[in-house]
């Protein structure tokens, strides 16, 4: 379906033809967020509220909490999702604000880079995590 | 729509003009982006940290020791602020985006963000700072 609209400050040549990327990371961080608010929010509530906050945590709390399929789930996803939400914001922060075109690209590397080593570091954990693991 | 010779400055989003810079919605709109750019670098922190229970109990134990003091408490004080404006400022873009009368009533919805913000922040504070502050007030 070919676009009605006028475009908005329209350029004399129209856009150039990039496929609909921008479209589909847009609609991602709507999706992403919505289900980050419950996934985030839980998270915080039991950690720093119900679960009497950082003075209950040490390893043997993780351990009880991992003991649990549910919550390797629910880590697991939150992890994903925030990453990819938060890489994405970062990656658009970047496009706005860098200024030369070399900068733009190591930068995005350098967090792309971040975003794969946490993602791969923090599934792994959570995928073998052992609660007998010796000190 | 406003005439194409109207000056730029031809009202706020109040009278129903097209003025977005230097307009709430900007201010929005930058905090959104502050406290999302906060969250991503304590993210990247915390998985960081939370991997070293892979590592050994007494590793994991020794670092999480360390965020056990007031400052620290303090800090994530900030960071459940910054997260918790991002999530129902993301709420409030959604409606924007999607809901017919988002964008008419997006500075109403912008003003009840912070009002739940302020509402859910005043007891949150209490209980992430109860501890912090019974012990230094010379609890046990």
């Amino acid at each position: 379906m070919s676009l009605a609209l006028d475009k908005p400050r329209s350029p004399r040549r129209p856009a150039a033809r990039r496929g609909n990327g921008e479209l589909y990371s847009w609609l991602f961080m709507r999706l992403s967020g919505l289900l980050l608010v419950v996934l985030v929010l839980g998270h915080l509530f039991i950690m720093n509220i119900l679960d009497g906050g950082v003075h209950k945590i040490n390893f043997a709390f993780v351990a009880g909490r991992w003991s649990s399929p549910f919550w390797q789930f629910w880590d697991l996803s939150m992890l994903w999702l925030a990453q990819l939400h938060g890489g994405n914001g970062l990656r658009t922060v970047i496009n706005d604000y860098a200024r030369k075109d070399s900068t733009r690209f190591w930068l995005k590397m350098l967090l792309y880079v971040s975003m794969v080593l946490i993602v791969s570091l923090g599934t792994f954990v959570i995928f073998t995590f052992d609660p007998n693991i010796s000190n | 729509m406003t005439s194409a010779g109207a000056p730029e400055r031809s009202g706020t989003t109040r009278g129903g003009g097209t003025l977005y810079r230097g307009d709430l919605g900007m201010w929005s709109w930058v905090a959104h982006r502050i406290t999302g750019v906060l969250t991503f670098f304590f993210l990247f922190t915390h998985v960081l940290d939370t991997a070293l229970v892979r590592v050994s109990p007494n590793a994991y134990d020794a670092v999480i020791e360390t965020y056990k003091n007031p400052v620290v408490n303090l800090f994530e004080v900030g960071l459940v602020g910054a997260v918790l404006y991002h999530a129902l400022n993301g709420i409030r873009v959604m409606l924007v985006d999607f809901w017919e009368k988002g964008a008419k009533y997006q500075r109403v919805m912008l003003w009840t963000v912070l009002a739940v913000w302020v509402v859910v922040m005043i007891p949150g504070f209490y209980f992430m700072m109860e501890r912090t502050i019974s012990n230094l007030v010379g609890g046990h």
